[in-house]
């Protein structure tokens, strides 16, 4: 067989059989892909298993009481993280909420013919630029800018309607309100990029469609356009979240670290991202047992939004797309 | 896209790490260094101190890593700092896990005054607290800065319905340690049933927490209605009000030096060990919180430069040191604990 194409490779044909030399390449690429895919396998479960192994003793000591409690108290060796878990959770949510409606609304500003196709690459650059400042700068931002900005606003909101829950304490400093803005700003990027993306997979011919059929711009995009990019959009919020989860540094500086539950958007809180990284450094070693269930919490619910995610977008595959 | 912005960070990152390493390179290699770390409330002047002794002895380098009380405690026991620094010196389960062979002294090279700085919209001199009132504002139990007991003992002041956000260290802390040991002795509710006395404690829910003086002094000054303890010179520095406290005598007093000395002074017998708490001073002038701050040194260094080294800057350290400590608002020893201090320090040995 060699032989046979020894003839051909030697005149320098632009076509011919592939050389010795394209076959190694060819399977050390072949054998560089596959370890590069093993390896990211081995290192989360390396990870994991890490993370279960050191927090063992804690998971013994505490059970699930360690989800469940409020107190983290290092003399005694009482932990808990129910605080932190609301804290995770709500300032998440909220980024979620605010981020995400903004991030599909520039997405629909940007793909949908609003304005000129050049133009809307220079936005999507500017927004994708939001990615690229540190996380740290976010939260000077916040403490310098956002939250005296914030606080007339507060101060109103308490003074007039603070019976109402999410009013129900004064924006003093540092808190969940300026702390959950930062987040949404920090996970908007993403949350605009992909489902800019989502939009543009749409073959143009689903939009003639549309308006052949005599709907209006906004029937078009809340009835047609929409509902076709829901899986990726579902992709884009899934991520945002997860981004939102992990946050550290910024909401480190924001957020307050107060171990407390508390409705009110102007209180402070505590994440259990920011309870690691400010604990961390310096915690005895039954605190960083502690921490280590603290950080297995964090990736079971980082898991669990992930696959929720996947089931409902899954779902929307099937009824939007007609995909089986 | 994406993917570009990230490489090109990563590049940036690489580039900026790679540049201080190549300097570091250049510089001589007959420089001592001596490493240290711990308490964050002596932790300018240390820095000052370590500027200082650079000017007469160029060739030693000192450096200073303030990490709190508790990190600089068992850096030090576990071996990987030159000396430690604890405001809460060793505790007889420190001590215990010392390595007989290298040995540990305490030597105090200087004392603060722990102040409870404020933020209060409106109000920016002259708060006084008594003594039960900021005990149970740290206690979560007055909430309001128009609480009728605050309003007592300040009638000249307006002071604002806001909420009281007290601020405290999250990092196990010698200032928390004196501040805790001091409310302790007010009322004996607060180390039995209360939050504790300790380096690290379990505050009330309400309370914000942040790392070292630095953070906590920066946390009460963007926050309303903040209230935080911290060493004199770290509100000094931000500019902060400071509250003027009741001692034991039942007098309001302003943190000053003298004030901090008189403190000092109340206390007179100095154990064999230097490790000298001033829980609740006595005396009409005192300032009610004080506390000493100790450097940690083994008896016996491996290497003779290191233990000479180390005798000689702390001997400068307990001498001319000590008005630098007065200029930045740390309270000068009182001359028998330089004297103890000082045969102390003759015990380091290679």
């Amino acid at each position: 067989m060699a032989r046979l194409f020894a003839a051909a490779d030697s005149a320098t044909s632009v076509s011919g059989p592939p050389s010795a030399g394209d076959y190694a390449t060819d399977s050390l690429f072949r054998g560089i892909a596959w370890f590069s895919a093993f390896l990211i396998i081995v290192l989360t479960g390396y990870i994991l298993w890490e993370i279960l192994r050191e927090a063992f003793p804690a998971i013994q000591a505490h059970g699930l009481g360690f989800i469940t409690g409020t107190t983290w108290n290092v003399n005694k060796a009482e932990f808990g993280v129910l605080p932190e878990i609301w804290g995770t959770l709500y300032s998440s949510l909220l980024a979620l909420f605010l981020g995400g409606t903004f991030g599909i609304a520039i997405a629909i500003f940007l793909t949908q013919d609003f304005i000129d196709h050049r133009l809307a690459t220079v936005f999507r650059t500017v927004i994708e630029m939001l990615a690229a400042i540190p996380s740290v700068v976010f939260g000077l931002w916040g403490i310098f800018v956002l939250i005296p900005l914030l606080k007339p606003g507060a101060e109103w909101l308490h003074s007039q309607f603070g019976w109402f829950p999410l009013f129900s304490t004064d924006l003093a400093g540092p808190g969940m309100a300026p702390a959950a803005l930062v987040l949404a700003i920090m996970i908007l990027p993403t949350v605009a990029a992909i489902s800019v993306d989502a939009f543009r997979r749409i073959p143009y011919k689903v939009k003639e469609a549309a308006y052949g059929m005599g709907t209006t711009r906004w029937e078009a995009i809340l009835k047609v356009m929409l509902p076709t990019a829901s899986s990726g959009i579902l992709a884009a919020l899934v991520l945002g979240f997860g981004r939102a989860l992990g946050e550290t540094m910024a909401l480190a500086m924001l957020i307050g670290n107060a171990n407390q539950i508390s409705l009110s958007l102007f209180s402070p809180a505590n994440t259990l991202a920011s309870l690691l990284a400010s604990t961390f450094p310096e915690a005895g070693q039954i605190e960083v047992q502690a921490l280590m269930y603290a950080a297995l919490v964090l990736l079971v619910i980082t898991f669990i939004v992930n696959v929720a995610g996947l089931a409902v977008q899954q779902y929307t595959i099937r009824k939007f797309e007609g995909k089986k | 896209m994406m993917g570009k912005n990230a490489l090109a960070g990563a590049l940036l990152t690489l580039l900026a790490a790679g540049l201080p390493s190549l300097g570091t390179t250049a510089e001589t290699a007959e420089t001592l260094t001596i490493a240290g770390a711990g308490a964050t409330f002596p932790a300018p002047l240390y820095q000052r101190w370590i500027i200082d002794y650079r000017q007469i002895r160029p060739n030693l380098a000192f450096t200073y890593e303030a990490v709190g009380s508790g990190e600089g405690v068992s850096r030090f026991l576990a071996g990987t700092v030159d000396f430690g620094a604890s405001d809460a010196a060793l505790s007889d389960k420190d001590l215990a896990q010392v390595d007989p062979a290298r040995g540990a002294l305490m030597i105090p090279m200087t004392a603060g005054m722990v102040v409870l700085a404020y933020n209060i919209p409106g109000v920016h001199e002259g708060l006084t607290l008594k003594r039960d009132v900021y005990l149970d504002i740290f206690a979560g139990r007055i909430r309001t800065w128009d609480d009728p007991r605050i309003r007592a003992s300040n009638p000249g002041l307006a002071l604002p319905s806001k909420a009281i956000v007290p601020v405290v260290r999250r990092d196990s802390s010698g200032t928390t340690f004196a501040f805790t040991n001091h409310l302790g002795a007010i009322d004996p509710w607060w180390s039995a049933e209360g939050p504790g006395i300790g380096k690290l404690i379990d505050w009330p829910g309400t309370a914000m927490t942040a790392r070292g003086n630095e953070g906590v002094a920066q946390r009460v000054k963007i926050t309303d209605g903040a209230i935080g303890y911290m060493e004199y010179e770290f509100a000094e520095r931000l500019g902060m009000p400071v509250a003027i406290l009741e001692n034991r005598s039942g007098l309001p007093v302003m943190p000053s030096p003298g004030a901090g000395q008189a403190a000092l002074a109340s206390a007179s017998e100095i154990p064999e060990d230097l490790r000298l708490f001033v829980p609740d001073p006595e005396g009409a002038e005192a300032y009610p919180i004080v506390s000493y701050t100790w450097i940690l040194l083994n008896e016996h260094y491996a290497d003779p430069a290191k233990a000479t080294a180390l005798r000689d800057a702390l001997t400068w350290g307990l001498d001319q040191g000590q008005r630098v400590a007065r200029d930045l608002g740390y309270v000068p020893l009182p001359e028998p604990m330089i004297a103890k201090a000082r045969e102390a320090l003759a015990r380091v040995h290679p």
